[in-house]
């Protein structure tokens, strides 16, 4: 980031203005967090009794709400998902990606790459029935099916990117590999994959983004397996106990922290594989 | 030579093949399937029988189907322009010389990172109960009672929610957008005197024009595929007013028994998405052709 020293005027009502902004993003998580601490008993219906600070720092309500939407074992499931799916989208994306993208001369390459990359316009909600049926029949109305479902969904923009990315990794690289007698397979991934980093980062972001996020996937496959990802057991803690605000909101702060976490860690990777990833 | 030829050509085929029928399994048949079903009667169980063209020419005729393509459009196009011009704004002051640049570009993206539902469920709060309170305070007659229990006013609650997240990534797409804009297109404008709205219309604005067109077609086809703000803040109500596509397929195949009939509005629906992708691909390619 270049800074320059000398901030002019009209830089000073840009900063004033981008920090009023920001309030606009602070309020809301503001208004969490000192819900979440309250009592039901502090909240009165005025904005004084909601919005003030707790009286008490309790962490009774985050205890209550870890039991009731049975918090750890959603975390876990929710690590699960997202990590498998990161995992397989990177080692299967990539495969795929190199090969569609180093056989861009050949008809049926061509075709296939097409065939694929359109499924990006297939809107969940056409396959959502379907898949339900689908993923019952096979047995995998499980996490199991999740993953696969997603490696399947994510294809399309992940093969795209891949494939874009390989158009500046020269050919010679994997030639010299080929004259020392090295197979394709091995050459892909003792070359080219180690060189396709910066792309998994990118790819690991925004699948991870979206995975950790999603509702509605799991809301249709997991409907009948009484398992839970994190935002499914926001979705069915609502529909059980929704009039318990104090209650409500540690359990939507519960779920809204290992997200946070993972971005003040890695922030500037986040930004940077977003950008790229809508970009490119 | 011809040998390798063989072995990198058998490689590719063996990779392609278990990948492609994955693909075929769990995108293709389902949709497939989903378009077979269409023309059924199915409730989801149980028997079913084809009706032909029924549930299509049902689906016209439909008041909920059609209102529920009215409120979908209308929130798609009102938050797309609603995002783009404050994102747009928002990436100029974040893009200027400013301290703390990155402090600032983090703390505006974080929006994005958080998952909608509870976003969602967050904000129903705020609508349901905060502003009506703030309201009594001011004495705002119209703001008293929650906007999301009102028909005519609910799609904007739908609306802020959407935006404040949408805003985060936009935003960032248009500073990157920005940072390929060179010094010196500035100065030279400076020179002939484009500054401020000038410069920004003439020289700043025509450069970033891809980006423009990213952002368009990234909200377009989010908000049309618009669920899990709906599920948190209004379930589709007051009075069918906010039932968004996805969330009509949703409620009505999946439990109300119009499997059949549902499938219909989905195939409709992916059309739709079709058209309109292709038809702003179109678009910002000649856009972009005729700078």
């Amino acid at each position: 980031m270049k800074q320059t020293s000398t901030v002019g005027k009209s830089n000073k009502t840009v900063m004033v203005l981008l920090i009023l902004g920001l309030s606009t993003i602070i309020f809301p998580l503001y208004m969490t967090v000192v819900i979440a601490f309250k009592q039901p008993s502090e909240m009165t219906n005025s904005i004084s009794g909601i919005l003030s600070l707790p009286k008490v720092w309790s962490l009774q309500n985050f205890r209550e709400a870890m039991e009731v939407t049975d918090f750890w074992n959603s975390l876990k499931n929710s690590l699960l998902i997202s990590g498998l799916t990161v995992g397989l989208s990177i080692l299967i994306h990539s495969l795929m990606g190199y090969t569609l993208g180093r056989n861009k001369s050949s008809k049926f390459y061509n075709f296939v790459y097409l065939f694929i990359v359109s499924g990006m316009f297939v809107p969940f909600a056409i396959l959502m029935m379907p898949l339900a049926k689908q993923t019952a029949e096979m047995g995998l109305a499980n996490w199991v099916g999740v993953i696969l479902l997603y490696v399947v969904f994510y294809m399309p923009m992940n093969i795209m990117l891949y494939s874009g990315y390989l158009t500046n990794i020269p050919l010679a690289l994997e030639e010299a590999a080929r004259v020392d007698g090295a197979s394709t397979w091995l050459t892909y991934w003792k070359i080219i994959f180690p060189i396709m980093k910066p792309m998994h980062a990118t790819v690991a972001v925004i699948t991870a983004l979206a995975v950790w996020n999603d509702v509605m996937t799991p809301l249709i496959i997991m409907a009948g397996s009484s398992e839970n990802t994190l935002p499914l057991a926001q979705l069915n803690f609502q529909s059980q106990f929704g009039t318990n605000y104090n209650l409500a909101f540690a359990s939507y702060l519960l779920s809204l922290i290992p997200i946070l976490v993972f971005y003040v860690i890695c922030q500037k990777q986040i930004l940077n594989g977003v950008v790229n990833g809508a970009v490119k | 030579m011809t040998k390798h030829e063989n072995e990198r050509k058998r490689t590719f085929l063996l990779i392609t093949i278990p990948i492609l029928a994955l693909f075929i399994c769990f995108n293709t048949i389902p949709l497939i399937r989903g378009a077979m079903y269409s023309f059924t009667n199915s409730r989801g169980f149980g028997s079913h029988d084809w009706v032909g063209l029924r549930n299509y020419i049902d689906l016209f005729s439909d008041t909920r189907v059609g209102k529920s393509y009215l409120f979908t459009i209308k929130l798609a196009l009102v938050t797309t322009i609603v995002v783009n011009v404050l994102s747009l704004i928002l990436a100029l002051g974040l893009n200027s010389k400013i301290r703390a640049k990155g402090f600032f570009r983090g703390a505006y993206f974080l929006p994005n990172i958080l998952g909608a539902l509870v976003v969602g469920y967050i904000f129903n709060y705020f609508f349901t109960y905060i502003v009506p309170a703030l309201a009594d305070m001011t004495g705002m007659e119209g703001l008293r009672s929650s906007i999301l229990s009102s028909p005519s006013k609910a799609w904007i609650g739908v609306m802020i929610v959407c935006a404040w997240q949408a805003i985060a990534m936009n935003t960032i797409i248009y500073i990157s957008g920005l940072q390929t804009v060179p010094e010196d297109v500035y100065e030279a404008g400076g020179l002939d005197g484009a500054t401020g709205w000038k410069q920004f219309k003439h020289l700043t604005f025509p450069l970033i024009i891809p980006f423009f067109s990213i952002n368009m077609v990234l909200c377009v086809k989010n908000f049309l595929m618009v669920f899990d703000q709906i599920i948190a803040l209004t379930k589709g109500g007051p009075a069918q007013s906010t039932e968004s596509i996805s969330y009509l397929i949703y409620n009505n195949g999946m439990s109300g028994g119009q499997f059949g009939f549902q499938s219909a509005n989905a195939v409709v629906f992916f059309i739709v998405i079709v058209v309109i992708s292709v038809a702003q691909m179109k678009f910002s390619s000649s856009k972009e052709e005729q700078l």
